[in-house]
């Protein structure tokens, strides 16, 4: 028989803390689906993914009820488009058409995929597939798009960061009336996962099996409690905390992953234990870390404070489950965190400290609106900075920020929902055109010569 | 299958006659029961048994919530796994 300080500890943070399995996502090859024209593909892609996750919403609301732990988004990711339509890249927005229709009939929230995998070198069928995202992200709903440019081992392809500056322009434009709300799923990798199980960057890749169950489990509520009741605990003890506290939510993680796919018939794949914030009080990355002293997040010492948590996450999460992947940190997505929008609201937190973050946290400068008139040189060149981190670091990092037609600093844009608000920060306005201009290939750095 | 049911509340008399009445309506077998009082509150945890159930354990699970509301306690039904996997290494 359990203890009541157990169970109710585990009720508890169900109940006031927000813990919760954040998405199942069900990884789906589309490889199978290829065929002589784009009309048959996409309709061989639509069926595919109706009849593979057709049980994924009953299921996950079945265990949610029985295991009592709220899930609560479900997703589907897919194999990179720009590989499944390579033949008829000029017709890739039916294939987008086709999974955002699975997505709807399904009833998931999002479906990960629209996607390109550039970090070498890309091909002429890969630019035109790029190309096509902005109108695609524009005329789908739930469809989201992402495009790896860089990678440890092969370096930083800055033609496709060069492009990916203006499509992320020409994408806010082209949902100027939602305040470029296509940005919003829209992510540019360096260091892509395959197992990803987090939107807007999921996708399912090449070397993953048919089909697989990928969890991601939250719970930055539950770390904050867990700091709060040890106030003047140093800094050892708040890491041997914060480890614990991991390990108990990723058990609860793993647990319903295996459930999760033996219902669904899928391998499962891995359990990502993020601290994934939503914009609701009491679940936010950034009240953890002024929990653990700051007066606000993004002042000196915010760094200090995320490596730790993000570490301490990790080693917890390594010892709960037989499968850890996907990006398994701290995100610091701005509009998506009540702490973060706030600090980006009394202009503590600046884009230059969210890049200093992102060195040691989980994934990179993440929903942070700026400028309308930021020019598509300086987005890649932030792209081209996150890059450079994630390369010589070998982490992953990405780029979602959203360029807010016709908006200025102080102005705010809101998206509503789990996607939440941000105030537009400023960038700088010094341009970096001449060299991202040069085009090329920034080559890996020399630790990547393993072999 | 087991399962842990979970009550919690202000305390008041009955709460444990109704509770045990509910689950044997539904065929729920007790296993174990252990119950304390906390600063005024009502804590319960009981193992039961769910294999000869009339009822499975999702819509259980709504039906405890419900009968919960009733009574003005909290009322949870959970597969035992999830304190087994968050508890024990």
């Amino acid at each position: 028989m359990f203890n009541y300080k157990d169970v109710l500890e585990t009720i508890e943070m169900v109940e006031r803390e927000h813990l919760d399995i954040r998405t199942v996502t069900m990884g789906i090859s589309l490889l199978p689906c290829i065929r002589a024209t784009a009309e048959e593909t996409a309709r061989c892609v639509y069926d595919t993914v109706c009849k593979k996750a057709k049980d994924i919403v009953k299921v996950t609301g079945e265990l949610s009820a029985e295991y009592g732990i709220p899930i609560v988004n479900k997703r589907v990711s897919v194999t990179p488009v720009s590989l499944i339509c390579a033949p008829f890249a000029d017709k890739a927005h039916l294939i987008g058409k086709a999974l955002d229709d699975a997505a709807k009939e399904l009833g998931i929230d999002f479906l990960g995929g629209y996607s390109a995998l550039v970090h070498k070198g890309m091909a002429d069928y890969e630019r035109r597939f790029i190309q096509s995202i902005p109108q695609v992200l524009a005329q789908t709903e739930r469809l989201c798009s992402s495009v790896n440019v860089g990678s440890s081992k092969s370096g930083i392809n800055m033609d496709a960061v060069k492009l990916m500056g203006e499509i992320v322009k020409q994408t806010a434009g082209l949902t100027a009336d939602r305040d470029g709300f296509g940005c919003a799923k829209l992510v540019v990798f360096c260091n892509a996962v395959e197992d990803n199980p987090f939107m807007a960057g999921a996708f399912h890749g090449v070397g993953e099996s048919g089909t697989v169950i990928n969890v991601g489990v939250s719970g930055p509520g539950v770390v904050q409690h867990a700091i709060e009741a040890i106030p003047d605990a140093d800094l050892s003890d708040l890491a041997e905390m914060i480890k614990r506290t991991a390990f108990k939510i990723t058990r609860a993680g793993q647990l319903i992953a295996k459930e999760a796919a033996k219902r669904l018939g899928a391998e499962f794949g891995i359990v990502d234990l993020s601290l994934a914030p939503t914009p609701a009080r009491g679940d936010s990355v950034a009240q953890i870390l002024e929990e653990m002293g700051l007066e606000c997040v993004g002042t000196h010492g915010t760094t200090a404070c995320l490596a730790m948590l993000n570490d301490a996450v990790k080693k917890g999460g390594v010892m709960a489950s037989s499968r850890v992947g996907g990006l398994s940190g701290a995100f610091i997505p701005v509009s998506e965190d009540i702490g973060m929008i706030e600090a980006a609201e009394k202009g503590v937190l600046c884009l230059d400290k969210l890049e200093a973050m992102t060195a040691v946290c989980s994934v990179g400068l993440d929903m942070i609106a700026v400028p309308g008139d930021t020019t598509a040189d300086t987005i890649s060149a932030i792209i081209a900075d996150e890059a450079a981190i994630g390369m010589i670091n070998n982490k992953t990092t990405a780029v979602r920020v959203i360029p807010a037609p016709g908006k200025g600093v102080g102005d705010q844009v809101n998206f509503g929902g789990l996607l939440g608000r941000a105030p537009v920060i400023p960038v700088h306005n010094q341009s970096a055109n001449k060299f991202i201009r040069r085009g090329g290939l920034i080559p890996a750095p020399i630790h990547s010569n393993k072999n | 299958m087991r399962a842990v049911v979970t009550v919690v509340g202000k305390d008041k008399t009955g709460i444990i006659s109704k509770v045990s009445t509910f689950l044997a309506e539904r065929n729920v077998n007790i296993l174990d029961i252990s119950q304390t009082i906390m600063d005024e509150y009502f804590a319960m945890i009981m193992m039961v048994d769910l294999s000869r159930a009339s009822v499975e354990l999702a819509p259980l699970a709504e039906e405890c919530r419900a009968m919960g509301e009733k009574i003005g306690m909290s009322i949870h039904i959970q597969h035992e796994d999830i304190f087994n996997a968050m508890h024990s290494v």
